[in-house]
């Protein structure tokens, strides 16, 4: 064992101190009269240390036996592709029939319109980060326009959910060109800050002004969606979605109904962006990603490709948000935290930035996942955050890194992520 | 074709070009040779809009070009090949390409023809990513992808930076093909001035911000204070 390892694995045993000292090693419990008493629990302190210590050791030894770490092979990301190509149908065809397979209930269609939603955000955001590059750290107030441009069009005007949804579109859009116009000349982590104080803006001033939103109580009552203006309440009226089909009214049909309008939303975003990535517009976008200055030595309005790029992912996110609205029934600033916008940044860099498919499996993974660990309680912010890591330095570019060419003269070749260093686009 | 006309830049307080005057003729190939800081590439940048010139103006094809923003500029017929050469890294060869056509609204089937014909090495390559190829052919690509738009003015900012002498002479050559059978005007900033005053029809040597000398290409070579300060002497 040779100094530098006892060196670094000392280091990692300090960083461990700095860390579990203060969440460790004081508590706050409430004493016999009532008062809040300090419990000081150095010994679990010093195992939580010890543990590192050893744990340091252990990993650097493994590391000398093993030898250097491989860059993965252009095999394995060519494995992957291949893969890609199959899985994508098979959880296409997953999301379709899921409220159709026996033992599908309540709980299963609710998640799945959950994951359908962040997947939706995820391809709505992609469009902004992923392709044209630009880190948006404040997206959930474009969702929150779209949530309340909904709800307050809906409780105020009596506006149905089909007529509202383009609108809340078009308004979050709106709000998406307005943020682009102070931003168009920022890049990375100014460009972030903006955005994160745009977030954060939109979300006080939902939260502050009373007379419209209604402040920290939200807006309540909001229309659930209609079948075509046949609604899907149970007392069997011919003008509702079980008289009208002569079907035995139960509360599952809204569920299902929900889940395929989400999917529908979902696909419909997913395919504009395919769509858009072969277009001129979409190519643009993902120059202007690389490299700026080349971008605009070969002609391109920088002003007009980005703003589209803002415009277009708002505008999804607008969607989701009415959507989210009509599922609730209730929507209040507390949905619009900033943690939203990090999560469903979270999902686009760990599906690999730009892929449509490693983006709908990060959000299966992150949503579904935490669900699934729901009976951990406490330990489940944990495992999400060591599966994050671990994502990331399995595969550093996202699960999907690689991408594929829009156009070729013959075959189309991937070319795998590896081959450009990290930090290059 | 171009004229530049007593025109001055700065970036902020800094001063980089003062009341510089060029002009380059249809089918010319202009060089401009100076020392690093001499507002070399200032100049190239001016003419495409960004900076902007302070004072002064700038004419291309009996248009004043000054105040147009850049985007406009760059489809007046005027191409640019930047410094450093940009090109699309994790773009396919292909795909940088078409970006080179992007604004223009011509087919981009014969360009492409017409460059993977002057860079075979392009259409060898052309499914790969831009930042896997070598110095040379990310030249040739951002040479290539600048033709995509079908200019009539060349702009080229330092086509020889960090490339080894070999594939100097092979850009070299594609220029002067370039200018002789598709009679392509050039306008070529290098601090390789040896080379690039042997290519070029005219130059003009930048100092300070100010033209001081102009004159043939030849005539420029032969000058002692061109060989002193440009040359080393040596060659």
């Amino acid at each position: 064992m040779t100094p530098a390892v006892l060196k670094d694995a000392a280091l990692t045993a300090l960083v461990a101190f700095g860390l579990f000292a203060p969440m460790v090693g004081l508590r706050t419990d409430v004493g016999p009269t009532g008062e809040l008493v300090l419990r000081q629990r150095w010994g679990d302190v010093a195992i939580l240390v010890g543990i590192a210590f050893v744990g340091r050791i252990a990993l650097m030894a493994w590391r000398a036996v093993r030898g250097e770490p491989k860059p993965p092979s252009a095999a394995r990301t060519e494995a992957i592709r291949r893969a890609g190509t199959f899985v994508a149908p098979v959880l296409l065809a997953f999301a379709v029939a899921l409220p159709l397979i026996p033992g599908t209930g309540r709980y299963e269609l609710d998640l799945g319109i959950l994951v359908l939603t962040y997947v939706m955000l995820g391809w709505g955001l992609n469009i902004v980060v992923g392709l044209a590059g630009l880190l948006d750290l404040g997206y959930v107030a474009f969702y929150a326009v779209g949530a309340y441009s909904y709800a307050l069009l809906a409780t105020n005007f009596g506006l149905s959910f089909w007529i509202c949804l383009p609108l809340a579109g078009i308004l979050a859009s709106f709000w998406g060109i307005l943020l682009g116009f102070p931003v168009l000349r920022l890049r990375g982590d100014y460009l972030a800050i903006v955005t994160l104080a745009f977030g954060e803006i939109i979300r006080i001033v939902l939260l502050n002004w009373v007379s419209l939103t209604g402040g920290p109580n939200g807006v309540s009552g909001i229309p659930r969606p209609t079948f075509f203006g046949l609604s899907f309440s149970m007392s069997g009226e011919p003008d509702t979605f079980a008289g009208f089909f002569g079907i035995e009214p139960s509360p599952s049909h809204r569920v299902i109904f929900l889940y395929y309008l989400i999917l529908g939303l979902a696909l419909l975003t997913n395919w504009v962006s395919i769509r858009l990535r072969r277009q001129p517009l979409g190519r643009a976008w993902e120059a202007l990603r690389e490299d700026e200055i080349a971008c605009r030595a070969l002609g391109i309005n920088i002003t007009a490709t980005k703003l589209t790029a803002f415009a277009l992912g708002a505008m999804f996110a607008g969607f989701a948000g009415s959507f989210f609205a009509t599922r609730q029934g209730f929507i209040s600033p507390e949905s619009f935290t900033f943690i939203e916008s990090a999560i469903i940044l979270a999902i686009v860099v760990l599906g690999g930035m730009g892929s449509q498919i490693g983006i709908a499996i990060a959000a299966l993974v992150m949503i579904g996942g935490f669900e699934v660990f729901r009976d951990l309680d406490e330990w489940r912010m944990l495992v999400f955050g060591g599966a994050m890591v671990l994502i990331m330095v399995v595969r550093p570019r996202g699960l999907v890194g690689h991408r594929t060419p829009t156009v070729a003269l013959g075959e189309r070749r991937s070319i795998s992520a590896e081959h450009v260093a990290e930090g290059h686009g | 074709m171009l004229a530049v006309d007593t025109v001055s830049t700065a970036y902020g307080a800094v001063q980089a070009l003062r009341e510089v005057s060029i002009t380059v003729a249809q089918g010319e190939i202009v060089t401009l040779v100076g020392a690093n800081g001499a507002g070399k590439s200032t100049l190239l940048m001016t003419i495409c809009g960004d900076p902007r010139a302070r004072s002064g103006r700038v004419v291309f094809e009996d248009r004043d070009i000054t105040a147009l923003p850049t985007h406009e500029i760059m489809r007046l017929g005027l191409a640019q090949v930047p410094e450093g050469r940009r090109v699309f890294p994790r773009m396919s060869v292909m795909e940088n390409l078409l970006m080179g056509a992007q604004v223009a609204r011509h087919d981009p089937a014969p360009l492409l023809r017409q460059v993977f014909a002057l860079f075979p090495r392009l259409e060898e390559r052309q499914s790969q990513r831009g930042g896997t190829l070598s110095g040379g052919e990310q030249q040739m690509l951002a040479i290539g992808r600048a033709l995509m738009s079908k200019p009539r003015l060349l702009l080229l900012d330092e086509p020889s930076l960090g490339l080894a002498p070999l594939i100097v002479r092979q850009i070299f050559a594609a220029i002067r093909e370039l200018n002789e059978k598709e009679g392509l005007t050039v306008l070529l900033v290098e601090q390789n001035a040896y080379q690039a005053l042997r290519l070029a029809h005219r130059g003009y040597v930048l100092v300070n911000g100010r033209i001081t000398l102009a004159g043939s290409g030849r005539e420029l070579l032969a000058m002692p204070e061109v060989r002193d300060a440009y040359l080393g002497g040596g060659h």
